[in-house]
Order: structure tokens, then sequence, then C-alpha cells
């Protein structure tokens, strides 16, 4: 049950958008396809929904196939990025929509439609247009549009790409529980990586038109395959082969056989969080993420030497991985975690 | 950057003054030379039997060639923009034709290929009368107003994108229901605009029909073909008469143009 996506291949040209992609949805789960622009998430989406043709591949709604079935056959929910709203229609119309297709009576259709509307708290504009809506409006009008027709799964493109940052936010939490309520197997794109850990309880993480590794928030944060899915998933430095997150960069005074010097360029307050960037002899540009009270207590200023001292590293060479001073062998071949004992 | 003010009022003034001389000028004395000697002359001259076959005529024309050109119109822009091919440029291009091509050259092609020993003759021997015939003069009509449904169509259809009629698709709408719910509505003042052009093109069409159809009184005269020949043989005051109905014409599918670009702005 749920959607399952196998060895899915699709070419536009010369760009492979989809390189034998293959990915599993649970039934009633929220899963967020997560990449960098080109990474062939929006057109696995669209594949799945029909608005693409799969080169090679199959593709699985319910435990049915649904590889050649045309898009208004598979019953699925879409919503784009752009809204894609009716224009020449009122609310109410692009909401009914789809129940109008399948002739539902006006009485019934109307209920229906109101349910909705309420749900997505639209319910006093049934008579405006598009135009008429903010962003966010649009969005959630959208939304019930795709819901109105009960699809066995819900596909959303982006959908809080075009919105500000304050709208975003809000109709993440709402899009949350909107999901709890429902349980509509739900995917949904997006390139921000905040944003779908926020949403999601799967993520599945693409690049280049593959899969770099699917799992919940916490397994790619904390067991990243590679480091490509490392550096997307949050920031990252590098210190040779290591890699090192922000907030697991310890600034000290004194030196010791596990630190390494560095010349603090530049201290940058982002209110609770401070961000102090460093330059290291060999001339590597790090930055550590400290609290104000962190700050404080050490007096640092800019221009001053302070001592690094990575608390967690990881390596993807498939060898050791170090910090440097204490070596620390660490790393199976498919990715190492190199948790450091002292901190860990 | 604003203009200033001397340079803004000789601006307009240079703008009207050329539309006066060229244009306003000539149709006022229209009116003027029409309504000369009274109602009478002019009125005459329209209700005789071959103005009003004239007019029914150029009504005819009109009748048959834009929805024809406005289907057409339509199917091509989808083709056009909607699938992408290597042909698309070349059918944009002959598509164009009737714009570049002048009228006369139109008429007298149709006129070799249907005409006697032209490829085409044989249907005029089974009895169907193309040419000197009403339907050699609906078939020049539709060449030369062609391209107007599709211009104005294509621009609005390559706007509105694809995500509105994808978005139909999904919720369970076919290619055709899709197409007459959402494709049509989107693009309605674009094609309205196209048939006002087009009725427009029809209605004052003179040399490509003056061709095919002979000229012919009371038979195969629209009312441009009527003016003319009213005009030559000295009848000014028929050919003026005669010229109002069509400036009446003219100056309405305009004024619908103009109520449309409105709605279209809103």
């Amino acid at each position: 049950m749920g959607i399952s996506v196998e060895g899915a291949n699709k070419r536009f040209g010369d760009f492979q958008a989809l390189d034998d992609v293959s990915i599993d949805v649970p039934d009633g789960s929220l899963t967020a396809l997560l990449g960098p622009s080109g990474s062939g998430k929006s057109t696995l989406l669209r594949a799945i929904a029909g608005l693409e043709d799969l080169d090679g591949g199959l593709v699985t709604i319910n435990g049915e196939d649904a590889t050649t079935k045309p898009a208004q056959k598979r019953g699925v929910g879409f919503v784009f990025q752009h809204y894609a709203a009716f224009k020449h229609m009122t609310v109410y119309d692009n909401v009914a929509f789809g129940l109008k297709i399948r002739k539902w009576d006006k009485a019934k259709t109307s209920a229906r439609v109101h349910e909705l509307l309420e749900l997505v708290q639209l319910d006093g504009l049934a008579g405006r247009f598009p135009s008429q809506l903010s962003g966010g409006q649009r969005q959630r009008m959208a939304l019930a549009r795709a819901l109105a027709v009960e699809p066995q799964v819900l596909l959303l493109d982006e959908p809080f790409g075009a919105l500000d940052a304050k709208v975003r936010k809000d109709l993440r939490t709402w899009l949350r529980r909107l999901h709890e309520e429902m349980h509509v197997t739900t995917i949904f794109v997006t390139h921000d990586q905040e944003e779908a850990m926020d949403v999601a309880g799967q993520l599945v993480v693409m690049n280049e038109g593959r899969v770099e590794q699917s799992g919940t928030a916490d397994e790619l944060y904390e067991h990243p395959a590679n480091e490509f899915v490392m550096s997307f998933v949050g920031e990252v430095n590098r210190l040779g082969d290591d890699f090192v997150r922000p907030h697991d960069m310890e600034v000290v005074l004194d030196a010791d056989e596990r630190t390494q010097e560095g010349l603090v360029q530049r201290i940058v307050t982002l209110g609770f969080e401070v961000r102090v960037e460093l330059v290291l002899s060999d001339g590597t540009e790090v930055w550590a993420q400290l609290t104000r009270a962190e700050l404080q207590r050490l007096e640092l200023r800019e221009g001053q030497i302070a001592y690094l001292r990575p608390v967690q590293a990881k390596s993807f060479n498939g060898s050791s991985s170090s910090t440097d001073g204490a070596s620390t062998p660490h790393g199976t071949p498919d990715g190492g975690d190199a948790g450091l004992p002292a901190a860990v | 950057m604003a203009a200033n003010a001397p340079s803004r009022w000789s601006l307009r003034f240079l703008g009207l003054g050329y539309l006066t001389m060229l244009l306003l000028i000539p149709l006022v004395m229209i009116f003027y030379k029409t309504f000369e000697e009274g109602i009478g002359p002019p009125l005459d001259a329209i209700t005789s039997p071959d103005g009003l076959h004239a007019l029914k005529l150029s009504v005819l024309m009109v009748a048959i060639a834009v929805p024809l050109n406005t289907i057409f119109g339509i199917g091509c822009a989808l083709l056009l923009v909607r699938h992408k091919s290597k042909l698309n440029p070349v059918i944009d291009a002959v598509i164009n034709l009737p714009f570049a091509v002048s009228p006369v050259v139109i008429g007298l092609s149709l006129y070799i290929l249907y005409g006697t020993g032209g490829w085409f003759s044989f249907i005029g021997e089974e009895g169907f009368k193309i040419l000197f015939a009403v339907p050699g003069m609906v078939l020049a009509s539709i060449f030369v107003s062609l391209p107007f449904v599709v211009r104005e169509t294509v621009p609005v259809l390559q706007e509105i994108g694809t995500d509105q009629e994808q978005a139909a698709s999904t919720l369970g709408a076919n290619g055709w229901q899709t197409f007459w719910k959402i494709t049509l509505p989107s693009i309605r003042w674009g094609v309205a605009y196209g048939i006002v052009l087009t009725t427009a093109r029809v209605l004052g069409e003179f040399g490509a029909v003056t061709i095919v159809s002979g000229s012919i009184n009371g038979q195969t005269q629209t009312l441009p073909l009527f003016v003319e020949k009213q005009y030559a043989n000295f009848n000014e005051t028929g050919a003026y008469g005669a010229s109002l109905v069509l400036a009446v014409l003219a100056l309405i599918t305009l004024f619908a143009m103009n109520l449309l670009k409105r709605k279209e702005d809103a």
C-alpha cells in the first residue's frame, strides 16, 4: 500500500532528470522529497501524478500499477507551487471543479465545498475570485480543491515556495495538523531542509536525479550516508577529511592535543545564536555556533587567537576518521560516525 | 523621465494632426458627400436590389469565414504552443503568409488553381462552381483573414501556461473537459479580439475577392465590390452610401474590440 516507485528513469534531452530512482512511501505517511533545484524531486512527484511520462520504471499507487494511467484516473490530489488557481472561477467553483466533473448533485457538492472551505479557513470567501486572495489564501484554496475529490494520495510541489517567510511557517504547521487529521498519504517537494524536517515524518534526499538517502529527520541528521546529505540537511565545516557541524565545534582559549589554532575573523550575533568565523593556520575557513552566554564567558574578540575542538566529526572516505591531535579510528565502509568519546 | 510641457504638447499635436489629415478628414468627407443631397439618394442606392444583395453577401462571407478561421485558429495556436515540434517555425511562417502576400496575388493564385486547366478545375466541371461564384469568394475571404485568431491566441496561451490545465486533469477532467472548462475560458478575450479583427478584414476585403468573383451585379458582389462598381459607373452617391454602411460596420467592430480590450484589462 502507499506509493512506490521502482527504477524510474526520465531524460529531458541531454539532461538526466531521474536516474534509476526507487522510493517507498508508506500508507498514510507524510514524506518530503528534499533536494536542490535540478535534483529531480519535482519530476519524480509529477511522474507519480501522471503529469510526466517516465522513460522507464514503475509507479504503484495503493497496490495498483499506475505507470500508464493518465493523470485524471490516478486519484491524486496535486498542489502546484504557483497555485494553478482557475482564474476565471470563484473560490467556490474552483473547489467544486472536481466534484462537478464527477457529476455530484448540487446539494451534495455545496455541502462538501463548504466543509472544505471551513477546513482551510476560507469559508467567508467562497464568492471571491483568486485575484482577490492573498498568496496564502490561494494556496489553501488549491489545497481544498485537491482534497475535495477525496484523493488516495496528496502531492504537493513546493507548495509554500512562492509565499513569504511568515505565511510559510504558519502554513506548514497547518499542513502538519491537517495531515494528522486526514491521514491521506502525502508527498511534498521542497528544497528547504528546515521545512522538510518541520513537516515530514519521512525524508527522501535527492541529488542529480538519484536518491541519496531516506529516513527520518533524526536519522539523516545524525547518520548521513554521505557528504552531500550531511551538508544538505544542515550546516557543515570541513576539516581535512572530516565534516563537523558548527554546533559541534567547541571554542576554547587554551590549546591541548585535540585542538586546532584559529584566528577569529568575525563574530556575528544572530539573536540567541552567535556565529564565530575563524581561519585555521592552513587557511581553511570554518565557523562555530555558540550561544550568547558562551561568547560572554569566553570574552572573544575579533582578531584574537582561539582554539577549536571538534566534539563530533564524520568522515565518508571509508577509512579512519580523525580530529587533529586525538586520532580515534572510527568509520565503517559505508560512512562512519566518528563521535569522539570525550564528547558524546 | 517626464517630458516637459512644450514637447509633450507638440508631440500630441503631431500625433493628432497626423491622424486627422490621414484618417479623420477622409472619413468625414464620406459622411459629408453621402448626405450632400439629403438622405434620399444614398438610401435608394443601398436599398436597391443590388445593394441589398451585396450587403447580404458580405454578411454571408463573415458568417462562413469567421467561424471556420476561429476553429482553425484556436486549434493551430494550441498546436504551436502546446506541442513543441521542429515543424512549428515552418507552420508559423506559413500562417503569416496572408499578411505578407498582396490580396490580389492571393486572388490570382486561387484563379490559377480552380480556373480552366488548374489542378482543381475538375471540381468546377462536376457542376460545383467555385470561380465567379460564392464558394470562390469564401475561399478568398478565409485565405486573407486566416492569421488573426492564431496571432491573437498564441500569446495568451503562452501566458496562461499549463498549470491550470494540469490541475484540471489531476482533478479528473479529460482533455475535452479541460479544453471547454479551463483553456477556452482562459483565452476567450484573445480569441474574441482575433474574431473582431477577422470580421473587419473579411468585411473590407477587396483585392482577392474581386479576382475570383468577377464582381457580377446582384450575384457576386460584396459591399466593397459594390462600392467600386457604383463609383466606376459614376453613381457617386450610391458609392458613398455603401461606403458609409461599410464604415459603420467597421466602426461597430472597432467599438466591440475596444470594449473587449477594456474587459481584458479589468
